[in-house]
C-alpha cells in the first residue's frame, strides 16, 4: 500500500505536494472530531495523517535538492498581503523536522494520554493537528504576511493544549502563554512587518534581503537595529530573554504538548522565523556591513549563559529542561544574528539536532511521570534501575545536547562555533564552549543520580523490578534516541540542503553553483 | 446581480430604499400577529440588499453618482437622494446586516418580547432600518436630521422593550443624549443654511468655499462645523460621549442589540464623513479647528480606556458594548488621519466591524435564548453545551482581536500603514497595543465559556436552534472570508476614499 | 453703547443662546426625570428660534406670488421648523412614556433614588 502511495506522490508536482502538506493535517483536524466516539479510529486518523504528512514532506525533499523552488500563490489580499507559499531549503528542513517528529510524538501521545486517562482527548488531537497545519504553512511561507498568519494560528491552536488540564494553574500558564506570544507578535512583530512594507514595498522573502540599506529609502544602521529588535522580540516564540518565561510556565501542560512546544513546532517555529527574517528580509550582508546586529549578538550570548545557569537551579525536571531549551534557542538566534553563512548553517542545523535531543528528554520526563508520578529532580534517586531504557535514552540525548560525538548535536555546535570565528566574534565561540560545560552540569547529574544513587527505601545494590512506561512511550523514546545517533552519521541530508540557501541573492540558479560560504562547508566535511 | 432587471422600477430604486421599509412598517402595524409581522419584515429586509448592492455596483461601474430628485424638483430646491461610492457602500452594509439577522429574530423576539408587542417591535425595526438607510442615502442636510430622529426614536423603543427594567433607564438616557446630539447637529445645519442659503450637501459645499474666504461669515461656518462634529460624535459614541452606549446595548433585547451594534453608529459615522469631507472639505476642517488632532487623541483614548472597561466587565453584552466604543475609535482614527490608507481602513472597518460585532451579539443572543442571562457566572462552561455557537463566537472574537486571516486584521493593517504614511510611528504602536487589550477581554470570556465548569443554568442548556445558527455562522464565515477576499470591503472603500479625498480643497 | 446696539440688534440670538444653555443646564443638573425632559424641550425650542430669526422679515408676508406683495419671508425655515416641532413632540411624548414605565418599574422618577435601588443601572 505504501509503495503505491509513494509512486503516487512521486508523480505529483511539487506544487501539489505543498497543497498536500497543508491539507493533510487540516483534514485530520476535521476528521478527528467525527471519530470522537471511537478512540481507536481517532488515534488511527492521527497516526495515518502523521505518516502521510511525513511522506509528503520527504517527497518534496529531492525537488529542493535538485534546485526546484516550488511556489504556490493562494490568494492576493492586496497591499503586499499575499497568501503564498514557497519551499526553500530552510523551510524544507523545518518541515521535515516537524512532520517526522509528529509521527513519533503521536505514538507517544497515545501512550501518554491513555496511560494517564486524560480528559478531552479529542480536542487535544484536533488542536495538535491544527498546530501541525500551521507549522507547515509557516515553514513554507513565502512572505511575512503568510508567516505572521501561520504564526498566530499556531499560537492560538496551541493555547488549548497548554491549558489542557483546566486547573487554575494551567489557566494561569495559558494566560501567560497567550498574552506573551500574541502580545509580542502584535505589539512588535506586526509593526515590524508594517515598517518593512513601508520601507521595502514588499513582504516577500527574497534572497539577499529586501530592506534597503543604500539609496533613497534606506534605513540607517540605528533604525535597522531597531527593526531587528522588533523582529527578534516580536517573535516571542524564540524565547529570547526577557520574553522567555512563557516557556517554563507552559510546563503545566501534558508532556506530549511540552514535546510539541519544545521540539516539534512552537519554539522551533520561533527560531526558524528569526532565521528566515535574518536571511531573507535583512540579508546577512546588510546586517554585517551595518553592524546593526552587534547588540543582539551580545544579548543572545548572555541569554545562552544565563538560561543555562537558571536551569542548574531548577529542581522540577521539566522546568530544568525548559530553561535548557531557552538557552539552546539562543544558540540558534545567536547563529542567525552572527549573520555569516556558517553560523546560519549551524543555527539551522541546531533546529534539527536540538529537536531530536530535546524531544527525547521530554519523552523521558513524561515517561517517568506516567510510570512513577515523579516530577522533581531530587526524587529521581535510583530511577535508572526502575526504568533503565528511559534513563539510558535520557543519557544519550543529554550527550547530544552537550554536543559530544557521535551524536547529532556535535555538528550544529561545530558549525556555530566556526560561524562565530567566521564573524570575528571569538567571544561567542567561548560562550558556546562554556555553555557546553554548563549543559553538562545541569543534565548529567540527573543521569548519575538515577543510576548511581539507591532508590529511596532500598539498600544499595538491591535488585528492583523494572517498571517502565507504556510501550508506546518506549517506542517513541527509542526512535528519537536512535535519531540522535543516526543524525551524526547522516547529517549530510540536512547540510546538503542548507548549502543551497541563497544568502546573497547573487545566484540565480541555485542548482548548479555552490552557495556562499560553501567552501567552509566543504572544509567542515573534510574534517569529518 | 447586476444582470437583475428592475424594469420600470429601475430609475426609482433610490427612493424605494426608504419607501419599502416605511411601507413595511405601515403594514406591520395592521398585523397584530408576531409571526406575520416577522414575515413582512423579513421580506422587506431581504429585498433591500438587492437594491442597495445593485445601486452600488452601478455606481462603481460608471464612476458617477446616482441622483434621484424627489417629486422631480431640481436639486437645490427639492430634496435629492444621492448614491455615490461611499453611500452605496454604507447602504449595502446596513441592508445586508439588516437582512442576515432576520432568521435569528423570530425565536429571539418570541422569547424576549411580550406577545402583544411583537408586531409593534417589527414596526419599530423597519422604521429604524428606514431611518438609517435614509440618513445614508439623502443628499439634504435637514432631511438627514429627520431620518436621524426617525431611526433614533425607533431605536429608543427597541431598547426600552428589553426584559430588564434597566432597559427603560438605558433607553431614557439614550433618548436624552441622542436628542442633544441631533439638536446640536441641526443647529449646525441652521448656521450653514444662514450662510449658504441651501440645504443640499453638494450645493452647500460649492457655496461654502466663498463663505470661508469672507471673514464675516467665517466664524459662522467654523461654529457650524463645531456643532455638527460634536453632535454627530454624540450619535456615533465617540469617546467620551459614549456613556449612553454600554447600557443601551447591554439591556436591549438580543435582536435589537445585534442590529444596532452593526448599523446604528455606522450611519452616524457616515454622516460625519459626509459632513467633514464632502461639505466642509478636509482642508477647511483641519485648518480652522484642530479637529484632526482632537479626534486622533479621543480615538486613541477610546481604543484604550473603553477596552480596559471591557476587560473588567462581567456582563458579556456590556463587555462587547465597550468593545464597540473602542472599535469606533479605530474607525474615527482613520478618518482623522485622513489619507487614502486611513480612510480606506476606516471605511473597510465599518463593514468588518459590523460583521464581527453582529456575529458576536448574535452568539450572545443565542446563549441568552438558551440560558436567559449573559453574566459571566451564568454562562461559564457554556462552550461545552453550545459548541457550535461558541465556536462561531470565538472566530468572530479572533476577528475583533485583529488576528491575521480575519477581517479585523485587514482594517488594522490599513490603519497602521496610514499612520506610517503620515509619519506617526507612535500611533502604529498604540494601534497594536490597544488591540492587545482586546486579546485580554476576548481571552477572558473564552476562558469563561470554554474552560470553566458549566454553571447550573449552563448545564441544562442545549445547542441553539438552526435558525439562529445559520445567520451566526454566515457572519462568522464572513469574518474569515473578508480577511482574505477584500475586494468587497477594501476595494469599495478605497474607491470611496479616493472620491472623498478628491473633494479636498 | 456700541455693544448695547449689537445686543439690541441681535437680541433674539441671545435669547436663543439663553434658551439653549438653560435647557442644557436643566438636563444635566436636575435629577428629576420629568424636569430633564422639560430642559430637553427647551433646548430643542431654542433651535426653532435660531431658524426662524433669519427667515422672518419685518413687514414681510407669506410668500404669495403676486404683483401686490413685494416683501415676503423665506418659507423654507418655517417648514423645516414645522418638521422639527413634530420631531420634538414625538421625542417628548416618547420620553414621557418612558418615564411612566420607569415610575412603574422603580416607583420613583428621581435619578438618585433609582440609582440607589439599582446601583448597576448607572
Amino acid at each position: 500500500m505504501f509503495t503505491s502511495l509513494f509512486a503516487a506522490l512521486n508523480s505529483m508536482a511539487p506544487e501539489d505536494l505543498i497543497v498536500a502538506a497543508l491539507f493533510i493535517p487540516t483534514a485530520a483536524a476535521l476528521l478527528i472530531p467525527l471519530c470522537h466516539r471511537v478512540p481507536n479510529l481517532r488515534e488511527a486518523v492521527t497516526l495515518i495523517s502523521a505518516v502521510a504528512l511525513a511522506t509528503v514532506t520527504w517527497s518534496l525533499y529531492p525537488y529542493i535538492i535538485d534546485g526546484v523552488r516550488p511556489e504556490l500563490k493562494v490568494w492576493d489580499v492586496g497591499q503586499g498581503l499575499t497568501l503564498s507559499f514557497k519551499v526553500e531549503p530552510l523551510g524544507m528542513l523545518f518541515a521535515l523536522v516537524a512532520s517526522t517528529l509528529w509521527i513519533v510524538n503521536s505514538i507517544y501521545s497515545i501512550g501518554y494520554m491513555r496511560g494517564n486517562n486524560e480528559p478531552r482527548q479529542t480536542s487535544f488531537y484536533v488542536c495538535f493537528a491544527v498546530a501541525l497545519a500551521s507549522t507547515m504553512a509557516l515553514a513554507f511561507s513565502a512572505n511575512l504576511f503568510t508567516m505572521f498568519l501561520a504564526y498566530e494560528v499556531l499560537t492560538i491552536s496551541t493555547y488549548p493544549l497548554v491549558t489542557h488540564k483546566a486547573t487554575p494553574e494551567a489557566m494561569k500558564a495559558g494566560r501567560v502563554y497567550l498574552m506573551l506570544l500574541i502580545g509580542t507578535s502584535m505589539v512588535l512583530f506586526l509593526p515590524a512587518i508594517v515598517i518593512t512594507w513601508a520601507t521595502a514595498g514588499t513582504l516577500d522573502f527574497t534572497a539577499g534581503g529586501i530592506i534597503p540599506i543604500t539609496g533613497e529609502n534606506a534605513l540607517s544602521p540605528f533604525l535597522l537595529g531597531g527593526l531587528l529588535f522588533l523582529f527578534i522580540f516580536g517573535i516571542g516564540k524564540a524565547a529570547v530573554m526577557p520574553i522567555h518565561f512563557w516557556l517554563p510556565a507552559a510546563m503545566v501542560a501534558p508532556t506530549p504538548v511540552s514535546a510539541l512546544l519544545h521540539a516539534v513546532a512552537v519554539v522551533k517555529a520561533g527560531v526558524f522565523s528569526i532565521l528566515k527574517v535574518v536571511v531573507y528580509v535583512f540579508g546577512i550582508d546588510a546586517l554585517t556591513t551595518t553592524s546593526a546586529n552587534t547588540w543582539i549578538i551580545y544579548l543572545s550570548a548572555f541569554c545562552v549563559l544565563m538560561a543555562s545557569i537558571i536551569a542548574m537551579n531548577q529542581d522540577n525536571l521539566k522546568a530544568r529542561l525548559a530553561y535548557s531549551t531557552v538557552s539552546q534557542l539562543s544558540y540558534i538566534v545567536l547563529g542567525a544574528v552572527l549573520a555569516t553563512a556558517t553560523s546560519v548553517t549551524g543555527g539551522a542545523l541546531h533546529i534539527l539536532m536540538h529537536a531530536f535531543a530535546k524531544i527525547t528528554l521530554f519523552f523521558c520526563a513524561g515517561a517517568i511521570y506516567v510510570a512513577h508520578h515523579k516530577t522533581e529532580v531530587s526524587q529521581l534517586d535510583g530511577v535508572g534501575r526502575l526504568m533503565p531504557v528511559t534513563m539510558f535514552a535520557f543519557f544519550i540525548a543529554s550527550l547530544s545536547i552537550i554536543g559530544i560525538p557521535p551524536l547529532g548535536g556535535t555538528w550544529s555546535k561545530w558549525f556555530l562555533a566556526l560561524g562565530a570565528l567566521d564573524a570575528h566574534y571569538q567571544f561567542a565561540m567561548a560562550v558556546f564552549m562554556i555553555s557546553s560545560l554548563l549543559n553538562t552540569a545541569y543534565l548529567l547529574p540527573i543521569v548519575s543520580r538515577a543510576f548511581f544513587k539507591p532508590l529511596p527505601g532500598t539498600a544499595a545494590g538491591q535488585k528492583v523490578a523494572i517498571a517502565e512506561a507504556p510501550t508506546a512511550c518506549l517506542i517513541a523514546i527509542s526512535l528519537t534516541t536512535l535519531g540522535c545517533l543516526i543524525l551524526f552519521f547522516y547529517a549530510d541530508f540536512a547540510l546538503d540542503m542548507i548549502k543551497l540557501v541563497d544568502f546573497t541573492g547573487a545566484q540565480t540558479n541555485t542548482a548548479s553553483s555552490p552557495a556562499a560560504g560553501g567552501e567552509l562547508l566543504e572544509g567542515a566535511f573534510n574534517v569529518r | 446581480m447586476n444582470a437583475l432587471s428592475w424594469g420600470a422600477a429601475e430609475p426609482h430604486l433610490p427612493i424605494l430604499v426608504v419607501v419599502i421599509p416605511l411601507v413595511g412598517a405601515l403594514l406591520t402595524t395592521f398585523l397584530r400577529n408576531g409571526f406575520l409581522a416577522w414575515l413582512v419584515a423579513t421580506l422587506v429586509a431581504f429585498t433591500l440588499p438587492f437594491i442597495t448592492i445593485h445601486l452600488l455596483l452601478t455606481v462603481l461601474e460608471t464612476g458617477q453618482p446616482i441622483t434621484y430628485k424627489i417629486g422631480n424638483w431640481e436639486a437645490p430646491f427639492g430634496i435629492v437622494y444621492r448614491v455615490d461610492q461611499l453611500s452605496g457602500y454604507v447602504l449595502s452594509v446596513i441592508a445586508i446586516i439588516g437582512a442576515v439577522i432576520m432568521p435569528f429574530a423570530r425565536r429571539s423576539v418570541v422569547a424576549e418580547i411580550d406577545e402583544r408587542a411583537r408586531s409593534w417591535y417589527y414596526t419599530m425595526y423597519l422604521l429604524c432600518l428606514a431611518g438609517l438607510l435614509g440618513i445614508v442615502i439623502t443628499g439634504d442636510a435637514f432631511n438627514a436630521f429627520v431620518f436621524l430622529e426617525v431611526s433614533s426614536l425607533a431605536t429608543y423603543v427597541l431598547i426600552a422593550l428589553g426584559k430588564n427594567r434597566r432597559a427603560l433607564l438605558a433607553a431614557y438616557q439614550y433618548l436624552i443624549m441622542g436628542t442633544i446630539g441631533a439638536t446640536l447637529y441641526v443647529v449646525g445645519v441652521g448656521l450653514l443654511y444662514v450662510v449658504t442659503g441651501t440645504l443640499n450637501f453638494d450645493d452647500m459645499a460649492s457655496r461654502l468655499s466663498a463663505a470661508i474666504v469672507d471673514p464675516g461669515q467665517r466664524n459662522a461656518v467654523v461654529t457650524a462645523l463645531g456643532f455638527m462634529v460634536v453632535g454627530l460624535s454624540l450619535k456615533l459614541a465617540l469617546f467620551p460621549m459614549h456613556m449612553w452606549l454600554p447600557n443601551a446595548y447591554a439591556y436591549a433585547p438580543s435582536f435589537a442589540t445585534a442590529f444596532l451594534a452593526g448599523t446604528a453608529t455606522k450611519a452616524a459615522i457616515y454622516l460625519l464623513v459626509r459632513v467633514v469631507f464632502s461639505v466642509f472639505g478636509v482642508g477647511m476642517t483641519l485648518e480652522n479647528l484642530p479637529i484632526g488632532e482632537v479626534v486622533i487623541v479621543l480615538s486613541i483614548a477610546a481604543m484604550f480606556l473603553a477596552s480596559i472597561s471591557a476587560v473588567f466587565e462581567t456582563n458579556a453584552k456590556r463587555m462587547l458594548a465597550y468593545s464597540s466604543v473602542a472599535q469606533i475609535g479605530y474607525i474615527t482614527l482613520g478618518i482623522a488621519i485622513a489619507n487614502q490608507a486611513g480612510l480606506t481602513g476606516s471605511l473597510a472597518h465599518i463593514a468588518n466591524h459590523a460583521v464581527m460585532k453582529t456575529a458576536l451579539f448574535l452568539a450572545l443572543g443565542a446563549v441568552f435564548y438558551r440560558v436567559g442571562s449573559v453574566l459571566y457566572d451564568d454562562i461559564s462552561g457554556i462552550g461545552r453545551k453550545m459548541p457550535l455557537t461558541m465556536a462561531a463566537f470565538a472566530i468572530a472574537g479572533l476577528g475583533l482581536m485583529g488576528t491575521p486571516g480575519t477581517a479585523g486584521f485587514i482594517s488594522k493593517w490599513y490603519l497602521a500603514v496610514a499612520a506610517i504614511d503620515d509619519g506617526m510611528y507612535s500611533v502604529v504602536f498604540l494601534i497594536v497595543a490597544s488591540s492587545l487589550i482586546s486579546v485580554v477581554y476576548i481571552g477572558r470570556i473564552t476562558e469563561v465559556v470554554w474552560f470553566r465548569e458549566p454553571s447550573k443554568a449552563a448545564a441544562q442548556a442545549k445547542e441553539a436552534p438552526l435558525s439562529m445558527l445559520i445567520p451566526l455562522w454566515l457572519l462568522a464565515f464572513a469574518t474569515v472570508y473578508l480577511g482574505f477576499d477584500t475586494r468587497a470591503t477594501v476595494g469599495t472603500a478605497s474607491e470611496a476614499a479616493k472620491v472623498l479625498l478628491e473633494g479636498v480643497r | 453703547m456700541e455693544m448695547l446696539e449689537t445686543f439690541a440688534a441681535h437680541y433674539n440670538y441671545f435669547i436663543t443662546i439663553f434658551l439653549m444653555i438653560s435647557g442644557l443646564f436643566i438636563v444635566i443638573a436636575r435629577g428629576n426625570l420629568i424636569k430633564k425632559l422639560v430642559g430637553l424641550s427647551l433646548f430643542q425650542t431654542s433651535v426653532y428660534l435660531l431658524y426662524l430669526t433669519p427667515a422672518k422679515i419685518l413687514g414681510g408676508t407669506a410668500p404669495i406670488y403676486d404683483e401686490s406683495y413685494k416683501l415676503y419671508s423665506n418659507p423654507l425655515p418655517h417648514v423645516l421648523m414645522l418638521t422639527a416641532i413634530v420631531v420634538g413632540v414625538a421625542t417628548l411624548s416618547l420620553g414621557l412614556a418612558l418615564v411612566v414605565r420607569i415610575k412603574e418599574a422603580y416607583g420613583t422618577v428621581e435619578e438618585d433614588e433609582i440609582f440607589a435601588k439599582d446601583p448597576e443601572a448607572e
